[in-house]
């Protein structure tokens, strides 16, 4: 039961943080299609962005660990 | 452009594939382990002992194979940076260019981020976040890592039958036991303390350089009466300086963790060739997690120093 518990946890928990994360490359490629000129300063401020979405999945993981583990 | 059907190009693919499957039944490889808290190596001053899941130890000090890896990964950078500058030269050359080429590009990052005045500041903490990081990340592809160590019994389910290889010297088997490996070596960051640490020396830093730059109105950002609503924003921030803290960690040790099992589990289902885009997948995840954590980390001080009154 603990082990569909936390695959249910990280399997949930990572559908939003996808939706973000392509959301977030989506506008960052459209901005550099867009301006090639500021491609290096859009794709440091994506990959900020990812990792900000991406929190939230590792909130999912934490509590997958924890039902899995502890 | 000829036809991608010929006899020739079916005769490559075939070949691969039956290296690929075959060598999973030439040379089965068993899937180690897999244990969240580090693992004690040995004890300073007390007795390593067979303990519930893996080894314990009966009083003193557990000494664990994390904080093996972690001397080596001081000792890597040691190494590297000892050799870069030691005989300095005015034009660099080889190893001193590529650290200074290293190092430029980041200080200039961080002038972009944090601005000219703060940059100095920012800087040593962020740099040797990140060059720590993505050593002790790359430590994970280095053979021998968590694949030697010492045999022991796995007391539960699981584990794997053991069988001599030199006098002295055992290996584990793809074959029912109970018999598992605890590693000398482990990835630094797949332990939960090394980001935990890092995280929270981030973070308290962070509020120093706050302090520093705006004194006590710093604190105005958390505990504000003007009005109903700055006071709930001030509870919100405090509740996010510590949700910083989690994500921050976890996110270094989710990651580095995870690719850990994926380096496990892509030779225990097939040996030869797949793993190899998943090495090279590694390699890319260290670098890119390594930059996120200082970058992140250059972002939260930059935060901390503007103040909330003038935007």
């Amino acid at each position: 039961m603990e082990n569909l518990a936390s695959g249910l946890a990280i399997g949930l928990g990572a559908i939003g943080p996808g939706i973000g994360v392509g959301l977030v490359v989506l506008g960052a490629l459209q901005g550099m299609a867009r301006n090639p000129e500021a491609a290096g300063e859009i794709r440091t401020n994506m990959i900020l962005g990812i990792a900000f979405a991406e929190a939230i999945a590792i909130y999912a993981l934490v509590i997958a660990l924890l039902l899995l583990f502890v | 452009m000829g036809n991608v059907f010929r006899p020739k190009v079916i005769g490559v693919v075939l070949l691969v594939l039956l290296v690929m499957v075959g060598s999973a039944f030439v040379i089965p490889v068993p899937l180690p382990a897999i244990i969240l808290p580090a693992e004690p190596i040995f004890c300073i001053g007390g007795q390593l002992v067979e303990g519930k899941k893996g080894l314990a130890c009966e009083g003193g000090f557990p000494f664990t194979n994390s904080m093996l890896a972690t001397l080596m990964v001081d000792l890597t950078l040691l190494v590297i940076f000892v050799t870069a500058l030691r005989n300095m030269e005015l034009v660099p050359r080889g190893l001193q260019n590529a650290v200074e080429a290293l190092i430029e590009f980041f200080y200039g990052f961080t002038e972009d981020v944090a601005g000219k005045e703060n940059a100095p500041r920012f800087f040593p903490l962020v740099m040797t976040i990140f060059i720590f990081t993505l050593v002790a990340n790359w430590w994970e592809l280095v053979p021998g890592i968590e694949s030697v160590g010492w045999i022991t019994k796995a007391h539960g389910e699981g584990g794997w039958a053991k069988r001599e290889l030199l006098p002295g010297f055992y290996t584990l088997v793809r074959e029912p036991g109970e018999y598992i490996l605890v590693p000398w070596l482990r990835t630094a960051t797949t332990d939960l303390n090394v980001p935990l640490s890092m995280a929270l020396v981030t973070m308290v830093y962070v509020q120093i350089s706050g302090v520093r730059a705006l004194g006590l109105a710093y604190f105005k950002r958390f505990i504000n009466f003007n009005s109903f609503m700055d006071f709930m924003v001030g509870i919100l921030e405090i509740i996010s300086e510590f949700a910083k803290i989690i994500s921050f960690s976890f996110r270094l040790f989710g990651n580095l963790f995870a690719g850990t099992v994926l380096l496990f589990v892509m030779p225990y289902l097939v040996p030869l060739l797949v793993p190899l885009p998943f090495f090279a997948l590694e390699v890319f995840v260290g670098l890119i997690q390594a930059f996120v954590f200082a970058a992140l980390a250059l972002v939260f001080l930059s935060i901390a120093v503007i103040s909330h009154d003038h935007h």
